[in-house]
């Protein structure tokens, strides 16, 4: 399967985070590369939903929804800001 | 934020379909009728989500092919192992329902006063629908930007929206086919596929600040994006959307 990219995650994410975050800009922990969630590697398969960084390839986000529950791990970020456009 | 939806909040809704139009042999436009829709911007998306009667639901996302304050319509290209666009481009009927939730996104969007310079807008088959909704606005808001769109398709017959394309959208937009496949005899437009070379002759030269929307399969994205960065577009400057092969993704879902 065809990697995606963040776009295609824009209705999950404003679903966990009760904003418009495709245009928010994240920082890799791993390699310090930053730039928009839409420009992160999407795997919808993985299993649950995983956002790589495009830089470093390492795993920023996983989300996994269990009974309508979402679990959400955020560990591969250093920061997620909200974009000034949002 | 008593007694009204919670700002913000991206809940389902369901809209009712209006007039369905068959673009090619596979892809079809449908508009929706959408009361609590809230308006969308140009290029964003939005969710479907489809309910079996044994309960289980299929989501896909799909992009906005009309322009801001036009009724909300998707073109939708379909998948022969899709489990969702065989029925939303061969089942649904005028007057059916569907449930909806949108407008998604806000990186891959074009508002329009931002430009500083043209707008190169490049799309590999069903990636052009979020790029039509952005030559509609481009249109409707009266925008001078000089505007290209160049289109990858299988073959002419593939080409979705190629009537209006064709005519004049607004002035200023040139509009440059390739078709990979097959050409008809006599073609003129271009052949094969965007490579580095094509993007060298038709895109905007760096040095006029181009904005660039690239959507299309992952393939086709990673391709154009490296050459039009290869061209000296700034990577902020060249926005990207991608869909699989399996039509997943922002774009187009299956």
């Amino acid at each position: 399967m065809d990697a995606l990219d963040g776009n295609a995650i824009g209705g999950l994410l404003h679903e966990v985070f009760g904003t418009e975050m495709t245009a928010a800009i994240g920082t890799c922990a791993t390699c310090g590369a930053t730039g928009p969630v839409a420009e992160t590697v999407v795997y919808l398969r993985a299993p649950g939903t995983v956002a790589r960084c495009r830089t470093c390839t390492s795993v920023l986000m996983v989300f996994v929804k269990v009974r309508d529950l979402n679990c959400v791990d955020l560990r591969g970020l250093a920061a997620l800001a909200a974009s000034a456009h949002g | 934020m008593e007694g009204t939806a919670v700002r913000g909040r991206l809940s389902w809704q369901v809209a009712t379909v209006g007039q369905v139009i068959d673009e090619t042999a596979a892809v079809r436009t449908i508009e929706l009728q959408a009361p609590d829709w809230a308006g969308h911007r140009a290029g964003q998306h939005l969710d479907v989500r489809l309910t079996a009667e044994d309960g289980y639901t299929a989501e896909r996302s799909y992009s906005i092919a009309s322009a801001p304050g036009e009724p909300v319509a998707i073109t939708v290209e379909r998948l022969e192992d899709g489990e969702v666009s065989p029925y939303l481009t061969e089942e649904l009927r005028a007057g059916d329902d569907l449930e909806l939730r949108g407008p998604i996104g806000g990186y891959f969007v074009w508002d329009g006063q931002h430009d500083i310079g043209p707008l190169l807008l490049v799309a590999g088959g069903s990636g052009v629908v979020p790029l039509r909704s952005i030559l509609r606005h481009r249109e409707r808001t009266g925008s001078a930007v000089p505007t290209r769109l160049l289109y990858s398709s299988r073959s002419l017959p593939d080409v979705i929206y190629r009537a209006e394309l064709d005519r004049d959208n607004g002035g200023g937009v040139e509009v440059i086919y390739t078709l990979t496949r097959a050409q008809p005899p006599g073609w003129t437009g271009r052949a094969g596929r965007v490579n580095a070379a094509m993007l060298a002759e038709v895109a905007w030269p760096a040095g006029q600040e181009p904005l660039a929307f690239v959507c299309g399969p992952t393939p086709f994205v990673e391709a154009v994006a490296e050459g039009l960065v290869g061209l000296g577009y700034p990577p902020p400057r060249v926005k990207t959307e991608r869909f699989g092969a399996t039509g997943t993704g922002a774009a187009g879902g299956s």
